[in-house]
């Protein structure tokens, strides 16, 4: 049988002043996995929710198991044999996971709830696919990747043959995206089909058998992956030649160009050991229950990115936060600049040079309903040439924010409008632009290209060293290995709160960090 | 996607026809309902409309009786607004302002003949802001460091507020066998406005809506031009990310709310100092709670706030009038239809949708 199992065909999508998409066909052979990638923006989520029956095209066909979607909506595409996993998961925390699972269609016997019908329908659909869940959980007990599972179980349970995923592994931490990936592989051993999204070019080599680029709402091209290149990928995804920075001090990228990072790195900084330490802790304890610092001390000096990698939830949320004053420190000491500033307040230790790119950009970074100039100046609104005493000047705001849209390349760049219109590589651009523009000495970024497309990560990691070599102090939080070995100078690993390891860029290996993000043990280096 | 900015309509019709859509479309759709409800009950929709609108605006006297009752709702509907924007909701302005109006008539009272007018009015003003202000901290404090929600928080305030407000006036300062206390002296008072503009003779209109516009302009540049006002909108909009950006969420929660009961505390005014110059047992009228309609209708914003006062106190005041052709609370089913049309057809983003969001919170949360 040689129908495809997902097939679009010449699928055009507009919404006033944009084409989504343009004459899109695409077509996946049943049990294979396809990736789909692009910038934010180029159609891709467009195209998902067309091949969903969420919106309807205004031009072209879906064809699912070669059956035509034709109007039925949603309800139509999952009678096909579709089933979507959304980048934000849909679960009710409190029930547990096969009540999660078999919502909206539970098995009955009577007029009662079968709760034995559907945890064995649970666990029997969870063995098949070499999902390892336990049934019995409660979801809010559970992690970000087991979350994913039971998102996954739920269309597998509906009769889902096509699977699309938007983003898997943009909250996976490392290892839990390689289970994802077996799982996928598995999924395609029983002759399902997987249509994947994603922004992790390595990631999408390594796990699909075929590749298409869409730009601009059009497919521009089409590989399998087994004749795929990271720099093949990267030229059609952005549209232009792209180059890697360079990690060398003073090597003078031109601003604005456009590159991309690269996956590994050969060239090796010098840190200068006389420039001055900014930011001192010394066995920070936290409160928090779950990811609680147990003692943390590190440093990190002038004009160096100190990259803390590790898995989620090992405790990089709670030393962003408790660098910040948010949260309650319980031991220990935070030193900026040599002054004792554990007891000061969030305020204060902005004033004193600290500046903040949160994981979250959409819970702490900006105020999506807030106008876009008025989030340009979010935490800096004290400062004094925007007004005077207690006013400020609209003219002095919309001057501030002007400056920041165009140094930072956000588009559209419409001032009065809410935040919320920017995609998420733009809002982040935003978010970083402002904290990079108070000219600060500690820079804490967490997470700062999660979510954003490949042109803007290259962007923003230029920025990033063009702050260090600025002689800026940069805390660097991510959970991407790939982003911390292209750009720390030393690297810290953190697990279950306690600081796992600590190795210069040119010691850290992907498998040494790995051992150390996992909890193995190492004989001292 | 690119597609959700394109959504907006632009230029100036964007900007001024969105936010008016949504209250116009509420009010338009209310008075159809409320004619099909005329005709069930038997009379004629046009007479019963036609009546009402020259009641309004028939004669100045009328349109001044509009304008009193609108400047009470003004002064609740700017109180409910300001905790909006803070991320509030002030269900208390009702208790507020009630113990402002017997603080205020104490101080008057107090004071004496002696003090000059220039002084007196202010001062007593004052008063009944601060008491408002007082009332409002009690669940501004505990919203803020306990995270004891302020919904539940005011409207107990209020039965708390209505039986020491009555207590006192019984115990203390009430006249003899009624439930108002004497006359506050003459320097304590506002002027009416038909002693300046005779064609308003009878109406109680008072000096206290110049006092609520004025109130509302500074309200408006409070919020948006000062340092102070964007903190209080982003702490509204979101604490997680007001706490990131330093700003002191607690605090602000706490003044802002202080400033929403001033606000309820200084809409005692129109009868206090402008209208019986007494404080007098339920003289609020429910005009509290009515503040928060005002407020919702006027998209919390202090330009929209005026007119949304102006609309509820026309239907108040068309309430006497209709009254022989329909029973009169046929002008608070009106008044009911319009907040739930406000409600249902608001777009995401406006506070009228966090109404909504609140709502439907439980059914959210599942699908």
């Amino acid at each position: 049988m040689n129908t495809p199992a997902l097939e679009l065909r010449d699928i055009s999508k507009s919404f006033p002043g944009t084409v989504a998409n343009d004459h899109v066909s695409l077509a996946v052979p049943r049990g294979r996995i396809h990736a789909l990638v692009g910038e934010n923006g180029a159609g891709k989520t467009t195209l998902m929710r067309v091949a969903y029956g969420e919106l309807r095209p205004d031009a072209g066909e879906v064809r699912i198991q070669g059956e035509l979607l034709g109007r039925g909506g949603t309800a139509r595409a999952i009678a096909l044999g579709l089933g979507m996993v959304h980048q934000h998961f849909m679960l009710v925390p409190t029930l547990r996971v096969f009540e999660n699972v078999v919502l909206g269609h539970e098995p009955r016997r009577g007029a009662w709830f079968d709760a034995a019908a559907a945890r064995r329908l649970v666990r029997e659909t969870a063995a098949r696919f070499g999902l390892a869940i336990d049934p019995d959980a409660r979801v809010g007990d559970l992690g970000v990747g087991e979350q994913q599972r039971v998102e996954i179980l739920k269309v597998l349970v509906r009769g889902a043959r096509v699977l699309i995923l938007d983003e898997p592994t943009a909250v996976l931490a490392p290892s839990e995206a390689e289970d994802l990936f077996a799982i996928l592989r598995q999924l395609v051993r029983e002759q399902h089909t997987v249509l994947l999204i994603s922004h992790r070019l390595h990631e999408v080599l390594a796990v699909s058998d075929a590749v298409t680029v869409l730009r601009d709402g059009k497919v521009v091209d089409e590989m399998p992956a087994a004749q795929a290149d990271l720099g093949r990928l990267a030229r059609a995804i952005v549209g232009r030649e792209v180059r890697a920075p360079s990690r060398a001090r003073g090597s003078g990228h031109e601003p604005g160009g456009r590159a991309v990072a690269p996956l590994q790195e050969t060239e090796v900084r010098v840190t200068d050991r006389r420039e001055p330490v900014v930011l001192r802790c010394d066995s920070l304890r936290t409160a928090g229950k779950r990811e609680a610092l147990q003692s943390v001390s590190l440093e990190v000096r002038g004009g160096e990115i100190l990259g803390v990698a590790g898995v989620e939830g090992n405790g990089q949320q709670a030393l962003a936060h408790a660098l910040l004053g948010l949260e309650p420190v319980v031991g220990g000491s935070i030193e900026l600049h040599g002054e004792d500033v554990t007891r000061l307040g969030t305020a204060a230790r902005r004033a004193r040079g600290l500046a903040y790119v949160p994981g979250d950009r959409l819970r702490e970074g900006l105020i999506p309903a807030l106008r876009i100039d008025e989030n340009a100046i979010l935490g800096r609104q004290r400062e004094p040439d925007l007004g005077n005493r207690a006013w400020l000047s609209p003219r002095r705001v919309a001057a501030r924010a002007e400056t920041l849209l165009r140094r930072f390349e956000v588009r559209p760049a419409m001032p009065s409008f809410p935040a919320a219109v920017l995609s998420g590589g733009n809002q982040q651009r935003l978010v970083v632009g402002r904290e990079m523009g108070r000219e600060p000495s500690l820079l804490l970024l967490v997470q700062p290209t999660r979510g954003v497309d490949i042109g803007g990560i290259a962007f923003l990691h230029e920025r990033i060293l063009e702050a260090r070599d600025a002689g800026r102090a940069v805390l660097l939080v991510s959970a991407d290995l790939n982003e911390i070995l292209a750009l720390a100078d030393r690297v810290l690993v953190l697990y279950s709160g306690r600081v796992a390891g600590t190795c210069s860029a040119a010691e850290a290996t992907p498998a040494r960090l790995g051992l150390w993000m996992t909890g193995g043990k190492e004989s001292e280096a | 996607m690119k597609a959700r900015g394109t959504r907006v309509l632009p230029g100036i019709l964007g900007r001024w026809a969105r936010p008016l859509a949504g209250p116009l479309a509420a009010i338009g759709l209310a008075l159809a309902a409320g004619a099909i409800l005329v005709a069930v009950l038997g009379q004629d929709p046009v007479t019963v409309y036609t009546t009402l609108f020259d009641a309004i605006f028939g004669s100045a006297y009328g349109f001044g009786q509009v304008l009193f009752k609108a400047t009470t709702l003004i002064g609740t509907g700017l109180a409910v607004a300001v905790a909006f924007r803070a991320g509030l909701f002030n269900i208390g302005a009702e208790g507020q302002m009630y113990l402002a109006g017997l603080a205020s008539a104490a101080f008057a009272l107090a004071l004496g003949d002696g003090c000059p007018a220039l002084v007196a009015v202010p001062l007593v003003l004052l008063a009944g802001a601060l008491a408002g202000a007082l009332v409002a901290l009690l669940p501004a404090l505990l919203r803020a460091f306990l995270g004891v929600h302020e919904v539940i928080n005011t409207i107990m305030l209020n039965f708390v507020a209505f039986a020491l407000g009555s207590w006192i006036l019984v115990e203390k300062l009430a006249l003899f066998e009624s439930v108002h206390t004497a006359e506050i002296p003459a320097a304590a008072r506002l002027p009416r406005l038909e002693t300046m503009l005779p064609a308003f003779r009878g109406a109680p209109l008072n000096l206290a809506l110049l006092l609520q516009l004025l109130l509302c302009a500074l309200c408006a540049l409070a919020l948006w031009r000062t340092r102070w006002g964007y903190e209080v909108r982003a702490v509204g909009l979101s604490e997680s990310a007001a706490r990131s950006a330093g700003i002191p969420v607690r605090r602000r929660l706490v003044e802002a709310m202080a400033l929403s009961g001033a606000l309820a505390g200084t809409a005692a005014a129109n009868f206090v100092q402008g209208y019986k110059y007494y404080f007098e047992e339920g003289f609020t009228a429910e005009a509290g709670f009515k503040g928060i309609a005002v407020a919702l209708l006027g998209s919390t914003h202090p330009a929209g706030i005026v007119p949304a006062a102006l609309f509820f106190g026309a239907l108040d005041r068309g309430g006497f009038v209709i009254n022989g052709l329909v029973p009169k609370e046929f002008v608070d089913i009106l008044q009911a239809l319009v907040i739930l049309l406000v409600i249902v057809l608001a777009r995401p983003g406006d506070v009228a949708a966090q109404v909504r969001r609140l709502a439907l919170r439980r059914r959210e949360e599942v699908s």
